[in-house]
C-alpha cells in the first residue's frame, strides 16, 4: 500500500503511520473498548481495515481533500477511526466537545464550514439537527449508535456502519484514488483542527500540521521512553488537543494500545481493570481519588487505620526520594518495601495505578499534598505545561526532578523565553500553523520568528531552572495601593482545601481583595454528615453558619501564608461569601475545561461584588440557572458576607513590587 | 390522531406499526369479598402499542394489571391472550407465556448485585437444573454465558453499566426502577406491564424513563401496558389510553380523545353533585 514516507522512510501522516503499524505489528492490539461487559480488542491490522473502509465510504459519499468533518462524541474506537479515515481522504477532522449545548456547537460548525458531521448517538444527532437550519453547510450527518434513530428522516442521515459497508463494497472503485490522496499527505498538510475552549471570547480553530503533531509526539515518546507495550485510557474529551496527542498521535508513532471506557460513569472501574502504564488526568481526577480513599479510611477499622497512617507517614518521608533516585538508608528502604506489600501495593491496585510508569497532570495547579501523596506511593506523577497552540507540550518535569510548585523545564525541541512584563513565550516544532479564518488573531499570537505568546505570567525559579507559572498575564493586575494582584495564585491556594471546589478573587483596581467561594458538595456533605449537621439542599449547606466558619478558617490560613510572600501580601482576602449555586459551564461561568470565566462571573454577580465592597452584612440575590436540557430557571438566596482576618506583611517585605 | 382503526392494525403518525390484538379483556369483574374492585371492564391491547391505564387513586388500575399478569383471577369475564382464552394460571406460567412486569413499590433482591437481579429475569428460560449449575460445567456454563450475553445487551441498552456489580440496596430510587425494568426485559416479554414506572421520580429521571420506554417499544417491538399518574407522561407516550374510575371504564381511546372526554375531566378535576 502506498504511503507518504520521508527519504529516511518515516511516515509523515497519521494514516501512513497506521499503515506502517498494520504492516510491522499487525497482530498487536491497537484499540480496546469495553462493551457488553467485555473488553473487545482490535489489532493494528484490523484497525487499518476498519479505517480504510470508513475512508472508502466517505469517498463514496463525496468527501473532498481539504473538507472539514466535525466529530462529536465520547471516546470510542469508531470515532477515533473516523478521524483517521477523514485524514486518509485528505480532509481534516474537527473534534467537538460532546457536552457543548447546541448554540455553542452551532458556532464551531458554522466557523469550520464542516460538510459532514459524525455524531456518536441520538443526543448528539439531535443537537446537530437543531442547529442545522442555522448552519447551512452541513450536508450529511453520520451516526455511530443507531439506538432511537430509526424513525428519523434518513435523507441526510446515515449509520456509520453503512458507510463502512458501502466503502468496503466500493473498494475496487475508490482504492486507487484513496491511496493517491494518502500519498500526497506531507509534513505540511493540515492534520487536525482543534477549537480552543475559549477562556476569552469565541473559540478559535487551531490548525495543526502533520509536522506539529508527529514531531511533538515523537519528542514526548523519546523523553519518556514510551514503548509499544504501553496502555493508555482514552477518557478525556476528544476535542482536547491532549487527547489527540496521547490517544492518536503518540499511539500511532509508538504503536501502543488505546483503551476506551464502557461509559463515562464507568471510567474509574475501567481504569482499575486496564491499569494504564501511561496516564493523563486533570488534578481534579487525582484529587477525587484521594478524597474517596481518605473518606473510606475514615470508616475503616482501627487496625487498618493504624497500618494506613503509619505506612503513609513513612511513604511521605521517603517515597518521593526513592522515586527520584536519591540515597535513602537501608532500614527506610526495607520499611518502604514492607509498606508496599501491606499498603501501597493494594492501594495502587484499587486506584488502578499498579502498572503506571508515567502519570501526567495539567490544566490547573495541583495541590502539593495531593501531588506528594501519589509520589509517595511510588507513582511517577509529573506536571505538564502546554496549550493547544503548541500541540500541547511546552514544559514538563524530567524524571527525578519533580517539584509540585513548578511546571518543569522546556520540552525537548521547545525554546522558552520570558519578556519584561513576565509573559512566557515559546517556539517549537509543535507551534501551530494558524487560527482558522482569523489571521489577525494568528498575527497577534505568533510573531514572524515563530515565538508564541502564552498569555501566562511566569518566571524561572532561581538555581533550579524550572518554570513557575503564576497566572494569566491579563488577569494579573494591581490593587489601588499598587500592590500586585494575582487572583489565580490565591484561588489555587484556596482550592487546595478539600471543602472548596472553586474560588474567584476580585480586587483589581480596588482597595482590598474579596472572594467568592464554592463548596465541594461531596467533601462538605460528608463532613456535615459526620458532624450531625442536617441540610436539605446545596444552597442550605453552602449557607450554614458552621460551613461559613470552616471557610473563614481556610481563608485566614491562606491570608497568613500570603503574608509571608512579599510579592503577594496585598492579595489577602478581607471579605468573602459562599455562593448559593455551583459555578457551571452550562451557565457560561466556567469553560468546558472548567476554568473560571472571570468577566462573566463579575458581570453576572455584580450585585454580590458591590455588596462585598459596601460592607453590608448580608445580600439578597436572584440568579439565572440553566438546566441540562437547556431550559432556564431562577434561584434566589440571601447570602451572609464574612470578614476574614488580614495579617500584616512580614518584616522581610521588600518595597520592590 | 385520526387513525383508520382496523382489526389488522394501523401505522401511527410517527411511523410505528400497530398490529392485531394481542390481549383482550372481556367483561372483567373482580371482587374482594363484598368490594367490587373492577366492574365489567373490556378492552384490548394490540401488538406493538403502548397502552396506558389511568385513573384516580383507588380506581382499580393495579388490580387490572394484576388480572393481566395472572396474579388475580377475576370472578367474571375472560382473558384472551394471543388468540386463545387463558385459563386460570400461576404467575410463573403467565411469565412463561411472555408477560413480564415491574412493580409499583419495587420488588428486587436488595442484597444481590444488579447483574444477578437481572439474571433472575432469565430464570424461566434456563434449562439446566440447580445441580448442573452448581457444577458449572458443559451445558450449564454455556447456558449461563448465553444468558449473560443477553443480560449485558440489556445493561448496555438501559445504560446501567456503571452499577453492574453494585448491590441493589445501595442504589437510589430512580436507578432501582431502571434495574426492575431491566429484569422485566431480560425475560424477553411479548407484553411488558409497568406499574407506575415514573412514581417518585424527578423530572430528569422521568425524561430518561420515557426515553427508555419508547426505545424498548421501538427497538424490541415490545407491547407495553402501563399504569401512570403523570398525565403529561401518559399523553406523550401512549398510543391508546383506558381511563378507570371507581372500578369502571369511563373512557378508552387515543390521548387526544381522552383529553377532551367529559367523563374523564370530571373524574380528574371533580364535579359538583347537585
Amino acid at each position: 500500500m502506498a504511503a507518504a514516507v520521508t527519504p529516511s522512510g518515516d511516515p509523515q501522516s497519521i494514516p501512513a503511520l497506521l499503515m506502517r503499524n498494520a504492516a510491522t505489528m499487525g497482530g498487536r492490539p491497537a484499540f480496546r473498548e469495553k462493551e457488553f461487559g467485555i473488553w473487545q480488542s482490535w489489532t493494528w491490522a484490523e484497525t487499518a481495515e476498519e479505517v480504510r473502509n470508513i475512508a472508502r465510504g466517505l469517498m463514496v459519499l463525496g468527501l473532498n481533500p481539504g473538507d472539514h468533518v466535525a466529530i462529536i462524541g465520547r471516546n470510542r474506537p469508531a470515532l477515533y477511526w473516523s478521524m483517521i479515515a477523514i485524514q486518509m481522504c485528505g480532509a481534516v477532522p474537527v473534534p467537538l466537545y460532546q457536552d457543548a449545548v447546541a448554540d455553542e456547537m452551532a458556532y464551531v460548525l458554522e466557523h469550520s464550514g464542516a460538510r459532514f458531521v459524525i455524531a456518536a448517538d441520538q443526543e448528539q444527532v439531535d443537537k446537530v439537527l437543531e442547529v442545522q437550519s442555522r448552519v447551512p453547510g452541513i450536508e450529511q450527518i453520520l451516526y455511530h449508535d443507531k439506538r432511537g434513530l430509526r424513525k428519523y428522516d434518513h435523507a441526510a442521515l446515515t449509520w456509520l456502519e453503512d458507510i463502512a459497508r458501502d466503502g468496503s463494497a466500493a473498494q475496487q472503485r475508490v482504492d486507487a484514488e484513496l491511496d493517491a490522496r494518502m500519498a500526497v499527505l506531507g509534513p505540511d498538510s493540515k492534520c487536525v483542527m482543534l477549537y480552543t475552549s475559549g477562556t476569552t471570547g469565541t473559540p478559535k480553530g487551531v490548525v495543526l500540521s502533520n509536522r506539529n503533531v508527529i514531531e511533538t509526539a515523537k519528542a514526548g515518546a523519546a523523553f519518556e521512553g514510551l514503548t509499544p507495550d504501553e496502555d493508555v485510557l482514552a477518557y478525556l474529551p476528544m476535542a482536547w488537543a491532549g487527547d489527540y496527542i496521547f490517544s492518536i498521535a503518540q499511539a500511532h508513532v509508538v504503536g501502543f494500545c488505546v483503551n476506551c471506557p464502557e461509559s463515562t460513569q464507568t471510567m474509574m472501574t475501567d481504569l482499575r481493570e486496564i491499569g494504564p502504564t501511561y496516564f493523563f488526568a486533570t488534578p481534579r481526577v487525582y484529587e477525587g481519588q484521594l478524597t474517596s480513599v481518605m473518606i473510606r479510611m475514615e470508616d475503616a477499622g482501627r487496625m487498618k487505620k493504624w497500618l494506613f497512617h503509619t505506612f503513609m507517614d513513612h511513604a511521605r518521608k521517603v517515597g518521593g526520594r526513592i522515586l527520584d533516585g536519591e540515597t535513602v538508608s537501608f532500614a527506610d528502604r526495607l520499611k518502604y518495601r514492607l509498606g508496599d506489600l501491606l499498603v501501597y501495593g493494594p492501594l495502587k491496585n484499587t486506584l488502578g495505578y499498579s502498572r503506571i510508569r508515567v502519570g501526567y497532570t495539567a490544566g490547573e495547579a495541583i495541590g502539593p499534598e495531593i501531588f506528594e501523596f501519589y509520589r509517595a506511593l511510588g507513582i511517577n506523577l509529573k506536571q505538564l505545561y502546554g496549550q493547544t497552540e503548541a500541540t500541547v507540550l511546552v514544559a514538563g518535569h524530567p524524571n527525578g526532578q519533580v517539584r509540585p510548585d513548578t511546571v518543569g523545564v522546556a520540552w525537548p525541541g521547545v525554546e522558552l523565553r520570558i519578556d519584561d512584563k513576565g509573559e512566557v513565550f515559546y517556539r517549537s516544532p509543535g507551534t501551530f500553523v494558524e487560527y482558522y479564518k482569523n489571521p489577525e488573531a494568528t498575527a497577534a499570537t505568533k510573531d514572524a520568528e515563530g515565538w508564541v505568546a502564552t498569555g501566562d505570567a511566569g518566571y524561572f525559579v532561581e538555581g533550579l531552572g524550572h518554570l513557575r507559572i503564576i497566572d494569566r498575564v491579563k488577569d494579573v493586575g494591581k490593587l489601588s495601593s499598587g500592590q500586585m494582584f494575582a487572583p489565580k495564585y490565591v484561588e489555587n491556594k484556596l482550592k487546595f482545601y478539600p471543602g472548596i471546589l472553586e474560588a474567584v478573587l476580585f480586587g483589581n483596581g480596588r482597595d482590598y481583595c474579596t472572594a467568592f467561594l464554592n463548596i465541594d458538595l461531596t467533601a462538605v456533605g460528608n463532613w456535615a454528615e459526620r458532624n450531625n449537621i442536617s441540610y436539605t439542599s446545596y444552597q442550605e449547606l453552602a449557607g450554614h453558619p458552621k460551613v461559613l466558619e470552616m471557610m473563614q478558617s481556610h481563608v485566614e490560613e491562606v491570608n497568613a501564608s500570603l503574608a509571608d510572600d512579599p510579592m503577594l501580601a496585598g492579595c489577602q482576602i478581607k471579605r468573602f461569601l459562599v455562593l448559593h449555586k455551583e459555578l457551571d459551564a452550562d451557565d457560561g461561568e466556567l469553560t468546558r475545561t472548567r476554568k473560571v470565566r472571570r468577566n462573566i462571573i463579575a458581570s453576572k454577580y455584580e450585585d454580590l461584588i458591590e455588596a462585598l465592597y459596601s460592607g453590608a452584612p448580608e445580600v439578597s440575590t436572584r440568579t439565572e440557572v440553566s438546566y441540562e436540557d437547556g431550559r432556564k430557571g431562577f434561584i434566589s438566596a440571601t447570602l451572609t458576607l464574612r470578614e476574614a482576618k488580614v495579617f500584616p506583611a512580614t518584616p522581610s517585605r521588600r518595597e520592590a513590587a | 390522531m385520526a387513525q383508520a382503526y382496523s382489526t389488522e392494525g394501523w401505522i401511527t403518525a410517527d411511523g410505528r406499526k400497530i398490529g392485531p390484538v394481542l390481549m383482550e379483556m372481556k367483561n372483567i369483574t373482580l371482587r374482594f369479598g363484598g368490594v367490587k374492585a373492577i366492574t365489567d371492564i373490556s378492552f384490548d391491547i394490540r401488538e406493538g402499542e403502548i397502552r396506558a391505564i389511568i385513573g384516580p387513586n383507588g380506581a382499580g388500575k393495579s388490580s387490572m394489571l394484576n388480572v393481566i399478569s395472572g396474579f388475580y383471577v377475576p370472578q367474571e369475564g375472560e382473558v384472551w391472550f394471543r388468540g386463545a382464552k387463558r385459563p386460570p394460571m400461576k404467575p410463573y406460567e403467565v411469565a412463561r407465556q411472555g408477560i413480564a412486569r415491574t412493580f409499583q413499590n419495587i420488588a428486587l433482591f436488595e442484597g444481590m448485585s444488579v447483574l444477578d437481579n437481572i439474571m433472575t429475569g432469565r430464570l424461566t428460560m434456563m434449562e439446566t437444573n440447580l445441580a448442573q449449575q452448581a457444577l458449572w460445567w458443559g451445558k450449564a456454563a454455556r447456558e449461563e454465558e448465553e444468558h449473560r450475553a443477553a443480560v449485558e445487551r440489556i445493561i448496555d441498552f438501559l445504560e446501567i453499566q456503571h452499577i453492574r456489580k453494585t448491590p441493589v440496596g445501595r442504589l437510589p430510587y430512580g436507578l432501582k426502577k431502571r434495574v426492575e425494568l431491566a429484569r422485566a426485559l431480560a425475560a424477553e416479554p411479548k407484553l411488558l406491564l409497568l406499574d407506575e414506572p415514573m412514581a417518585g421520580m424527578n423530572v430528569e429521571e422521568k425524561e430518561d424513563m420515557c426515553r427508555f420506554i419508547l426505545d424498548v417499544n421501538d427497538e424490541f417491538g415490545t407491547t407495553i401496558a402501563l399504569i401512570e399518574h403523570d398525565m403529561g407522561v401518559v399523553m406523550d407516550l401512549s398510543d391508546r389510553v383506558v381511563v378507570m374510575d371507581y372500578g369502571k371504564k369511563i373512557g378508552d381511546g387515543p390521548p387526544d380523545d381522552i383529553r377532551s372526554n367529559k367523563a374523564v375531566i370530571d373524574a380528574y378535576l371533580g364535579v359538583s353533585h347537585e
